[in-house]
């Protein structure tokens, strides 16, 4: 009966935690969705390998060694760990207890086997530990510049330490569960760290200990699930968005930006009215130029914002940044994705369906026009982007609908646009001179 | 005064160049970058490179515009130059603006002018790889020390960062890297159509910061491929007063310096 009941709060539990683990991707994926289309179906082998080197095998993290080291230990231990669950599941579902080992210790190679995974990953949980410690040491203690960026205050700083702390109660568990099944059972197991924990339960009522074998099996688990519904809110969205992110990476080179095939039709019906030009849209509507908000910008971009881990070596890297300008490359990832999360929250409130708010991405509390101006379009954010990020991209787009449509410019860009269509040259030098520089 | 054809003028006598040299705005214009076209043109001649320039016929690539966000006016003149690229048949383009290099390399094919576009930097490894270029032992740079700012527009933007570096390497002086350097490469400022605006308000300068890094190395020579990297560094190191002893040269200016076609 007990067993019948486990069981029962085992797949109740899982159950809750998948479905409120689906709404929150599902909405992730709606607001992604929300993006205009833009197409990555080329060079399928080069974007998997693109993805096999950068998200698998952390490529670009390996420019700052020490912090790469520190997050290979956590993201190894993260993937490795999720063995564990296989047996975790079949215990869940069938009331069993160590359903692997019991089924494996009779046949010694299998049974060293569970013996070295398990302790195995006791290893990688101790290393995972002490990471998190110096991750939060250097957040708090260090106060590394690129984690306190007038951005991170607030929600980013406060889930960037519920990251941590979740991933200290889950090692915790894992360490509870083990080492008190170890002293419960004579240490028949062998596991090689939770061994030498359970030395200090020695002599304690032996269910009492169960009891907290249970509450580390359980709380492990629940940990797990917690981590699952909590991606979806969270920076720590990363852990899956970066493969999708890294496969649909941008192949060209870092410089180019693209044409606008909208502006190609208008400028060649101005130069020849009678120039061949592809149709425009079919409703004869005007074409945007240019991004205001979300809608406009590609679900390329809005992928981006929900892959964005914050991490900060963008802006640590931004030279506007670094000489005190308002513009951070990583700002502007979070405010697209703060931007969603308020039109998803519209939408949820209304049926799915979006009721305009008035606002856009540009001002409203999100991007200002300074930090779009300050932009020198150096790809320095785009290079160091762990997770092949673009920014730029985002900026150029919204940049566009400030010139294109509300003619918002300073006015020496208003002068140098002058100078360009009278005279050919951002500078006001007639184009018969041009071949002056020849006499000396 | 060194000897230039023109497109047009080659066409009247129907001959074709063997490479378009790009000028660009600020080569043409701008004082200090008029001195790097001289000495690259003195460069291609000395090598016998048939060679020639679109002159009154070049419109800027439009890349100050684009940057900025003004597609209209970047396309307006990305047509106009192609069309009059196309007429000529052009088909390989050297240019001494890594702006100019990058539009016309990335974004000028989308529109239909498709060309072979060669930053001066490469153009001048390709010859030394041929062996027409040679290394100028115990030269005039001799015992000076040079490092190399990476434009971000031949630097990151197009992963083009061995070629200046092999150029200086011909020089015989010892070379210097910046703090940040070739990937990590701190930009001068200008880029993004920031050239032709103030900045934002903020601590400092970016041309400031990236300057500091190059005083930072004690190279009595900084060395750049860009005409507008090269203003923002020139400034910078007179804001420090260090001009008498810090020059900032294009590769071009260096390398014709080496090979003796002019002093510097
Ligand atoms: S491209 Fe713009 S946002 Fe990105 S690092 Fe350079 S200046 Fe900063
Ligand atoms: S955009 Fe990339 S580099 Fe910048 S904070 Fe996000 S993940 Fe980090």
């Amino acid at each position: 009966m007990a067993t019948v009941i486990s069981s029962i709060c085992f797949l109740v539990f899982v159950g809750v935690a998948i479905f409120f683990a689906y709404r929150g991707f599902h909405g992730v994926y709606r607001n992604i969705m929300l993006g205009r289309s833009e197409d990555f179906s080329d060079n399928k082998s080069e974007r998997f390998k693109t993805m096999m080197l950068v998200a698998f095998g952390q490529k670009k993290m390996f420019k700052r060694p020490v912090a790469a080291l520190l997050h290979f230990v956590i993201y190894s231990s993260f993937i490795i760990t999720q063995i564990e669950l296989i047996e975790i599941f079949i215990d869940g579902i069938f009331g069993t207890h160590r359903f692997i080992y019991h089924a494996w210790e009779n046949i010694p190679a299998l049974r060293a086997l569970y013996v070295f995974a398990i302790s195995f990953i006791e290893i990688l949980s101790v290393l995972t530990f002490a990471v998190t410690v110096a991750f939060l040491w250097r957040r708090d203690m260090l106060r590394l510049p690129r984690f306190n960026k007038p951005e991170m205050k607030g929600w980013p700083n406060l889930d960037a330490h519920l990251i941590l702390v979740f991933e200290m109660i889950l090692i915790t568990c894992i360490f509870m569960m083990n080492s008190f099944d170890m002293a419960a059972n004579g240490g028949k197991y062998g596991f090689w760290i939770s061994g030498y924990i359970a030395h200090g339960w020695r002599g304690m009522d032996e269910g009492l200990m169960e009891i907290f074998e249970k509450i580390g099996w359980w709380g492990h688990l629940a940990m797990v699930m917690v981590f699952l519904v909590y991606l979806s809110y969270s920076k720590h969205l990363h852990i899956v968005l970066a493969f999708f992110n890294t496969y649909y990476s941008r192949l060209t080179p870092k410089g180019y930006i693209a044409n606008m095939p909208a502006v190609t039709r208008e400028v060649k019906l101005m130069l020849d009215p009678n120039a061949q030009v592809e149709p425009g849209p079919a409703d004869g509507s005007m074409p945007k130029f240019g991004a205001k908000d979300i809608f406009d910008l590609s679900w390329k971009n809005l992928l981006d914002a929900y892959t964005c881990t914050e991490c900060g070596r963008c802006t640590a890297q931004c030279p506007a940044n670094l000489t005190g300008k308002k513009l951070s490359p990583r700002k502007i990832m979070m405010d697209v994705r703060d931007r969603m999360e308020e039109v998803g929250g519209i939408m949820d409130a209304h049926k799915g369906v979006w009721q305009d708010d008035g606002k856009t991405l540009i001002e409203n509390g999100y991007i200002s026009v300074e930090e779009l101006r300050a932009c020198t379009t150096c790809n320095a954010c785009v290079e160091e982007c762990p997770v092949n990020i673009s920014p730029l991209d985002i900026i150029m787009q919204l940049r566009r609908s400030l010139i294109m449509e509300d003619s918002n410019s300073p006015n020496e860009w208003n002068g140098m646009f002058a100078n360009l269509e009278n005279n050919a040259a951002p500078w006001q030098y007639s184009q018969q001179d041009r071949l002056n520089w020849v006499k000396e | 005064m060194e000897e230039v054809k023109t497109m047009a003028d080659m066409a009247a006598n129907g001959q074709k160049p063997d490479v378009l040299f790009w000028v660009g705005c600020a080569g043409s214009f701008d004082q200090r970058a008029q001195k790097v076209t001289r000495s690259f043109v003195k460069i291609l001649n000395h090598l016998g490179i048939k060679f020639a320039v679109l002159g009154k016929e070049e419109s800027c690539t439009g890349d100050p515009a684009k940057r900025a966000g003004n597609e209209f006016v970047f396309q307006m003149l990305a047509l106009q130059n192609i069309e009059v690229m196309n007429a000529y048949g052009v088909q390989e383009i050297v240019t001494t603006c890594p702006h100019c290099f990058n539009i016309l390399r990335n974004e000028y094919p989308a529109l239909g002018g498709k060309y072979k576009v060669k930053h001066h930097t490469q153009f001048l490894q390709d010859m030394i790889d041929q062996g027409k270029i040679k290394m100028t032992e115990g030269g005039s740079f001799k015992g000076k020390t040079i490092t190399y700012h990476d434009s971000c527009y031949l630097g990151r933007a197009n992963e083009v960062y061995e070629a200046p570096r092999k150029v200086l390497e011909q020089l015989d002086a010892d070379l210097v890297e910046m703090k940040s350097h070739k990937a990590r490469g701190l930009c001068c400022g200008a880029g993004g159509a920031q050239m032709f605006k103030e900045e934002e308000h903020g601590t400092m300068r970016i041309n400031d910061a990236r300057t500091a890094e190059a005083l930072d190395t004690n190279a009595n020579i900084v060395a750049t491929g860009c005409p507008f990297c090269s203003t923002m560094i020139s400034d910078g190191v007179k804001g420090k007063d260090r001009q008498a002893t810090v020059k900032v040269f294009d590769i071009a200016e260096l390398l014709a310096a080496g090979q003796g076609l002019e002093t510097i």
